[in-house]
């Protein structure tokens, strides 16, 4: 399953070689051209029958990267010293497991032990200040023969389940996922569908991305935070597992384009797909770079619901992904015979 | 002037949907252009050609901030987010509209103590007793605005809601009404979409129309009300500001230069604005492309983003003199 094997690769933003890598051998195996550009984002370009020319129209976007850690500074005990890369949970991140680096070397995120935390210093929320990376160095040197300042590390996680699927970055590898899916299923309609780097830290690849591409409608596929859990009330869930891909009203770097709005919807009723709209409306997507670049594109975001998003494990429903699948197919094939302008 | 403001402020056009009000002011101004056109984000171009070879583009937003439901709960009430910058602790009581006539109350759950008041603890009552009802009405995604029309204060002041930007459309249509038949240069009178949430509209819309200069017609804080909130030497009823910068923009000083040598040899009045806080459609007009040398043209405006903001109809007249004196310029 993409979803699973995707999940298990490390790709924090600025470092998605291998991610990049993983779906380039994809598309090699189906026989699927591709090219890159300077920042690193991969694009695989789709001609319809009958229609050359038109593939940059549709642009279809996906990030390849995760939230995840870089090494800042070794201390001479050999403890690793970290900054975060994109908005990880701080909250989350004490006593989890972590890969380093090119060499793989693991580690484990570790603080001070909670027998010897004073009253006070529990009651306190951890600060990356004071946590570290301990990868068993028992000084500086030894430390720097397996890794050096700069390296990044990934949550280390065994993606599980089949309907109910668990592993880190499902932000945004379910989104490469259903990509990769609509590529193999060799579609007869043209677009491009862009595997772009560090939208974690800025939408950075998917600026470059829709600047290279012009196209005339971008849609960008996501995976959104859910909320459905306890302690939140009803009237605060952003979306539920189980009730179909996300339609984004609204976040803090778009308003979905209405005409991309009303076509999401059409389709997905005409096809019978659930769906459901996201209503928190803060944080940022590619969308809110691909709508204002150049001359302006009309640009929507459709995500599949996760919970526990940009900690080191999270949740979602393989129901949820394959009714995504659907949407995104109905939604080449309806703009490939009508545009989306009119 | 009132009258075309009157039907301006009166439209509905929250941010990302701008529709009534681009509707309104193109069919105002069909008459008085050569060229019309609506981009892909939404932007209304009205383009006038003239004779020089410099091309201006002169932007004021459509949008104003409004609210919009993220959530219908089993007693037909609705939850909702802010579009722009809506002021959470002024809600409570308004009443607001949405496009399709629908009249809701905000009303506030109740606060363990003041600090509390958050958007999370408000909701919009449209009287409806159901979900099922609501949805009748409203659905999720949808946006209402305050229902607040234009009334005098005084003999020269009015109040409505969405003066914040309706002024400056104001302003720029009727300059167009009154512009010669062959302006000194080519003129894009642009009504942009989106600037309420980030000026999202004149980012695109200046790209693809690559001016020469770029001049913002915006309304802007006054410092002339007890206790304000900044030092502003800007008030109602002294005239049009030429802004000096805000934390969107410096504006050229070639620019603003040229504003108030415009101003002082045709005797307009004329204040100067240092704004610390607050952004407008030049801050990313100038940042298009290569660098675009621009400036503002400002309307002094009390209680901004409230849903009774407040003009002097005589600044507006006086802005849109300036405004037709300053395209007539030479723009070297």
């Amino acid at each position: 399953m993409f979803i699973k094997e995707l999940s298990k690769i490390s790709g924090v933003s600025g470092d998605e070689s291998r991610v990049r890598n993983y779906i380039k051998e994809k598309l090699s195996a189906w026989g699927i051209e591709y090219y890159t550009d300077s920042i690193g984002n991969l694009y695989a370009p789709c001609k319809g029958s009958g229609s050359e020319g038109r593939e940059t129209d549709l642009m279809l976007s996906a990030h390849m990267d995760e939230v995840g850690l870089l090494v800042a500074s070794i201390e001479k005990s050999g403890h690793l010293r970290f900054y975060t890369v994109g908005g990880v949970d701080r909250q989350a991140l004490v006593s989890k497991p972590v890969t380093i680096g090119s060499n793989e070397v693991k580690g484990v995120i570790g603080a001070k032990a909670v027998h010897l935390q004073k009253e006070e210093e529990r009651k306190k929320e951890l600060k990356t200040e004071n946590l570290y990376i301990d990868i068993g160095a028992g000084s500086k040197e030894e430390a720097e023969k397996s890794v050096k300042v700069g390296d990044y590390a990934a949550f280390l996680v065994e993606p599980s389940g089949e309907e109910l699927i668990t592993g880190k970055a499902m932000d945004n590898r379910a989104g490469c996922a259903a990509l990769l899916e609509i590529l193999r299923r060799d579609l007869p309609y043209s677009f491009t569908a862009v595997f772009t780097v560090q939208e974690e830290v800025g939408c950075r690849g998917g600026t470059v991305a829709s600047y290279r591409l012009n196209p005339r409608a971008a849609l960008v596929v996501e995976t959104t935070g859910s909320f459905d859990t306890p302690e939140v009330e009803e009237k605060e869930y952003s979306t539920c597992l189980g009730k179909g891909p996300a339609l984004t009203l609204m976040d803090g770097s778009v308003i979905t384009h209405p005409r991309v709005l009303e076509r999401l919807i059409s389709v997905a009723e005409e096809l019978g797909v659930p769906y459901q709209f996201r209503r928190y409306t803060g944080s940022f997507t590619e969308a809110g770079v691909t709508s204002f670049s150049r001359e302006g594109v009309l640009s929507g975001v459709v995500s599949t619901p996760c919970r526990y998003i940009h900690s080191s494990t999270s949740m979602l429903r393989r129901s949820d992904w394959e009714h995504l699948v659907e949407l995104l197919g109905g939604f080449i094939r309806s703009v490939h015979e009508k545009g989306v302008a009119d | 002037m009132k009258e075309l403001l009157t039907r301006l402020c009166g439209a509905f056009g929250p941010a990302g949907a701008e529709g009534p009000v681009r509707d309104m002011i193109k069919e105002e101004t069909a008459p008085y252009s050569d060229e019309q056109a609506v981009d892909n984000l939404g932007n209304l171009v009205i383009t006038r050609s003239g004779s020089g070879d410099k091309t201006i583009l002169v932007a004021a937003h459509m949008d104003e901030i409004g609210l919009m439901v993220t959530y219908i709960d089993e007693n037909g009430f609705l939850r909702f987010t802010n579009v722009g910058g809506v002021f959470t602790k002024l809600l409570t009581g308004k009443r607001v509209v949405f496009q399709n006539g629908a009249v809701g109350v905000i009303g506030q759950e109740k606060l363990k103590d003041s600090g509390e008041l958050d958007l999370s603890k408000l909701y919009i009552d449209i009287g409806a007793a159901s979900r099922d009802e609501a949805r009748k009405k409203v659905n999720i995604g949808d946006m209402a605005v305050f229902y607040s029309p234009l009334g005098m204060s005084g003999e020269n002041r009015v109040t409505a809601k969405a003066l914040d930007n309706r002024t400056g459309c104001a302003v720029l249509v009727e300059a167009l009404k009154k512009m010669p038949s062959e302006p000194a240069h080519r003129i894009h009178f642009v009504f942009t979409v989106q600037e309420e949430v980030g000026l999202r509209g004149a980012r695109p819309a200046s790209y693809h129309l690559k001016p020469d200069y770029g001049l913002g017609v915006d309304v802007t804080r006054v410092g002339d009300t007890p206790e304000p909130e900044y030092k502003l030497d800007v008030s109602l009823g002294k005239g049009p500001a030429v802004k000096i910068k805000d934390t969107s923009i410096i504006c050229h000083p070639r620019v603003t230069s040229l504003m108030i040598q415009t101003a002082e040899n045709n005797k307009i009045p004329y204040q100067l604005e240092v704004l610390e806080r607050g952004g407008t459609d030049a801050g990313a007009i100038h940042l298009s492309r290569e660098g675009i040398p621009s400036g503002v043209l400002s309307i002094p405006c009390r209680y901004i983003h409230t849903p009774a903001e407040m003009v002097d109809l005589e600044d507006l007249d006086n802005a849109v003199l300036f405004l037709l004196r300053l395209l007539e310029e030479k723009w070297e």
